[in-house]
């Protein structure tokens, strides 16, 4: 009942929030410089200012900007996020096409980078100031530092290229065959470029996050009582120390969650993946307002979601939440 | 008394990280305890009371070592067991309280379960089995509703359920020995008087030896058979404790023993009692908490301050007393207005301050200073301490120059060198910083100082070093001071009259003697029969006896 009502009041909040940045994005968008109709003019090679009037009454965009708002959030409201007149397509079409992809890719990134943080940042911790430990922090450190589309390209270069292990881009082989589990293992195969490279950066922030934590936690008065019990530092360790240890990570991974998908936009144009990303970066290039106001909407919704999704997994965690809300 | 000791320590040295303040924490150490005993370790912070119970326990510290010395618990040598031998030893053999019950339980695992996991430890019982002993153990130490308990977080239990469980969780296995490090320091003295009792019993029926370690003269008193007073890593004086405290052979000892508040006013009152100049009047006075509620849950509502009505004379002490939650710190809080009162009235030398703007409220904030509690967290540590007391004279127009000459001279006259000016805070120590906190609050020349709770976290020698520095300063400086303390001792030796707290409303104020030595109110009675030491037939009693 209480999870029932935690929920469906943070998706109320979180739908107000996602109105509130599609009406900024719409503004920001209308606000730079250059339009639909001029891309698409001069793509014709027609500059000619009568055309142009009339692919802009075509697409709307004589009517003032208000008006045009309006017309947009309710087309939002009905769930039409209008049409792309570049790709001959309604938007949510295309967005809804290119999602599971990004799905895929995030949510891969998301757990690798979470599992191999946390596991080595506990590591580091339990080795504190040993050899293992400067090695877990220095490498992790390297990963943090790199640019995300250098490694992006070095990894592609090394194992796609060099080494030929892993396929270096695309989701799938063209022509598959129909069967599910080749299928599975080719995607699979296809994923784990681009999913480790997003998932290092990421990495690394968890396991500093997690090494420090696990220390202070160590620190703690009750991991004396626990060890006051006779339990052996590796119970003490898992039972106690990590799971208190954990909870600043999942703060930090709910964040992280919705820096993933900007990340995204990078990694799915270098390794191109058919995702939302790549939509997005498109779009921009075309001044494909409904397509790109729609990317924008569908990416808040995402990020939404996985904060929701970030309390709830926090309270199932932290007892203590429920009654300090 | 011939019986067989169950743990004797011999000759213990414990060591230090290099670069530490000397070479050894603990140094020479010799204690046996036998069954059934209680054998109480007093010192002050520092004095290496809890080195010594860690040692034996194999938990000390990073960075230090047992360097010597002999722990023998049923003839076996504690310091030559290996990790796993030593693990063996832990929760079965010796189980040990802590003094934070707040910290001391794992916040994120249910109460139940914490118990049961002493017994999967060692490898005993089956879940169920575990479960069933944790609800045993849970009644057996007095947590209401044990059945629901056993499922609640450590958040969901008061500071002495939580001790509670702590005890329930060190005698899971009916261990030879407890060892409870400072147990009941952290509670409030009706608490207190409940766990120690608690402890007592459990004791009795499992003839578990305890090893009690403590600052408190006044618990060694209600709770020890034999005493071992420890001072600076070395064990000063040992006997039993009717020995220890009725006829100290050591200074220090005496010393300790003559530190304790008696419970009678030390400080006379003046002789010629003056007209009496009220600087402080409050009338009910009112501060609400709303904890905000949802749809669905009620909203919450905590009377902090409640009508509270009292007025205060220069040159006059007035002691708030309660437990905690009682709600003296939100009411000197309230009355510096560092929460905003929703009713009532102040006035300071006859004007009234409530409802007044910011600019206003500067004038007068002057006249009344607080001295807080905690002594390293309430000062700044990366400014000069002439410049912490001087702030409040530069932020009122003083020149920076004047402001600091006065500063030295306010640092003198709260005892410390002229050249603390120039240090920084951490190079002071408790006591020398609370002085620094008590200049910071005379460098305005107020007229009125709220101290709360100013000595609470310090060793007794200088809680009676800084009680005195605050009557005599009170006494020249012609000031009325608020002293609001947990304390019932503390307040009985500095202040004038009293006034009980109680679910925020004053239930009971008057002449120190005539509250504590007629108590009206039911809740100040036994707030006055929980003082730990106090029966007058006991060691202590006896002592008091003699000396006044």
């Amino acid at each position: 009942m209480q999870t029932l009502w935690f929920l469906s009041s943070r998706l109320v909040k979180g739908i107000l929030v996602v109105l509130a940045i599609v009406v900024l994005d719409f503004f920001l968008i209308h606000f730079a410089p250059g339009d639909p109709a001029a891309v698409m003019a001069g793509e014709s090679g027609a500059t000619d200012e009568i055309f142009l009037q009339q692919l802009r009454v075509k697409f709307g965009l004589d009517q003032p900007l208000m008006t045009q708002l309006g017309l947009y959030l309710w087309g939002v409201v009905r769930l039409d996020l209008g049409y792309s007149y570049r790709q001959q397509m309604p938007v949510l079409d295309l967005v809804m096409d290119r999602l599971p992809a990004t799905l895929i890719l995030t949510g891969a990134a998301f757990v690798f980078s979470l599992v191999i943080g946390v596991a080595a940042g506990a590591w580091a911790a339990a080795n504190k100031d040993r050899p293992l430990d400067r090695a877990i922090t220095t490498i992790s450190l390297i990963f943090y530092a790199t640019p995300l589309f250098w490694m992006a390209l070095m990894s592609v270069l090394v194992f796609s290229v060099w080494l030929d292990w892993l396929p270096g881009f695309g989701f799938e082989e063209v022509g598959n065959t129909d069967n599910v589990f080749e299928r599975v293992l080719d995607v699979s195969r296809h994923l784990v470029l681009p999913a480790v490279t997003l998932g290092l950066f990421f990495t690394a922030v968890y396991v500093r996050m997690t090494r420090s934590s696990m220390i202070e936690t160590a620190r703690m008065d009750f991991v004396k009582t626990a060890r006051a019990k006779g339990l052996t530092e590796g119970v003490i360790l898992r039972r106690h120390v990590l799971r208190n240890a954990v909870l600043p990570v999942v703060t930090l991974a709910g964040l992280q969650a919705g820096q993933m998908v900007g990340g995204a936009v990078m990694t799915e144009t270098v390794f191109a993946w058919p995702g939302i990303g790549r939509l997005m970066y498109e779009a921009l290039l075309q001044r494909d307002y409904n397509l790109l106001l729609g990317v924008f909407l569908v990416s808040a919704a995402m990020v939404v979601v996985f904060n929701i999704l970030t309390d709830w997994v926090y309270r199932l965690v932290d007892p203590r939440i429920e009654v300090a809300r | 008394m011939s019986e067989e000791a169950i743990l004797s320590v011999e000759n213990l040295a414990v060591e230090l990280p290099a670069g530490a303040d000397r070479l050894f924490a603990v140094e020479g150490v010799s204690f046996e305890i036998r069954p059934g005993e209680t054998l109480a370790i007093v010192g002050e912070s520092g004095s290496g009371k809890s080195m010594s119970a860690n040692a034996v326990m194999g938990l000390l510290p990073p960075g230090t070592r047992v360097a010597q010395g002999i722990a023998k618990l049923d003839g076996v040598d504690l310091f030559h067991l290996d990790e796993a031998g030593m693990r063996a030893i832990r929760g079965r053999r010796i189980g040990m309280i802590f003094q934070e019950p707040m910290t001391a339980l794992d916040p994120l695992m249910r109460v139940g379960e914490q118990i049961a996991e002493v017994f999967e430890a060692h490898g005993l019982l089956t879940p169920a089995e575990r479960r069933a002993r944790a609800l045993a153990l849970l009644t057996e130490v007095g947590i209401p509703e044990p059945e629901r308990a056993i499922h609640a977080y450590p958040f969901q239990l008061s500071g002495g359920q939580r001790q509670r469980v702590m005890i329930a969780m060190a005698l899971a296995l009916d261990p030879v020995l407890l060892i409870a490090d400072e147990p009941t320091t952290a509670l409030d003295v009706t608490t207190q008087a409940q766990i120690l009792k608690l402890i007592k019993e459990l004791q009795r029926k499992h003839g578990t030896a305890v090893m009690f370690i403590t600052h408190d003269f006044g618990v060694v008193a209600d709770i020890a058979d034999r005493v071992v007073v420890m001072r600076q890593g070395k064990v000063v004086e040992t006997g039993t404790a009717a020995a220890v405290l009725g006829d100290p052979q050591h200074d220090y000892t005496k010393a300790l023993i003559a530190a304790i508040p008696t419970g009678h006013p030390e400080v006379a009152p003046p002789a010629t009692p003056r007209a009496r100049e009220i600087v402080l009047e409050v009338a009910g006075l009112t501060k609400t908490y709303t904890t905000s509620g949802g749809f669905m849950r009620p909203a919450r509502v905590v009377h902090a301050v409640k009508s509270v009505s009292f007025d205060l004379a220069r040159g006059e002490t007035l002691g708030v007393v309660g437990e905690s939650g009682s709600g003296k710190s939100s009411l000197g809080r309230c009355l510096v207005r560092l929460i905003e009162p929703e009713a009532g009235s102040i006035k300071i030398e006859g004007a009234e301050t409530m409802g007044q703007s910011i600019g206003q409220m500067r004038q007068w904030r002057r006249r009344m200073q607080m001295v807080f509690q905690d002594p390293y967290g309430s000062l700044n540590p990366r400014s000069r301490v002439g410049r912490i007391v001087a702030e409040g004279p530069i932020a009122a127009g003083v020149p920076v120059k004047t402001a600091i000459a006065k500063a030295a001279d306010l640092l003198a006259m709260v005892g410390l060198d002229a050249s603390a000016v120039d240090r920084f805070p951490h190079e002071f120590s408790g006591g020398q910083r609370q002085r620094i906190g008590i200049a910071r609050a005379l460098a305005l020349d107020p007229r009125i100082i709220i101290a709360d709770e100013a000595v609470s976290a310090l060793d007794v020698s200088i809680q009676a070093q800084v009680l005195r520095l605050l009557a005599d300063l009170k006494a020249r400086l012609d000031l009325a001071l608020i002293f609001i303390t947990h304390d019932l001792r503390v307040a009985a030796t500095i202040c004038d009259k009293v006034a009980v707290m109680q679910r925020g409303e004053i239930v009971e104020m008057g002449p120190v003697g005539q509250v504590f030595g007629d108590p009206q109110h039911d809740y100040t009675r036994r707030l006055i029969a929980a003082i730990p030491g106090r029966s007058e037939s006991g060691p202590l009693g006896r002592v008091r006896a003699a000396g006044a």
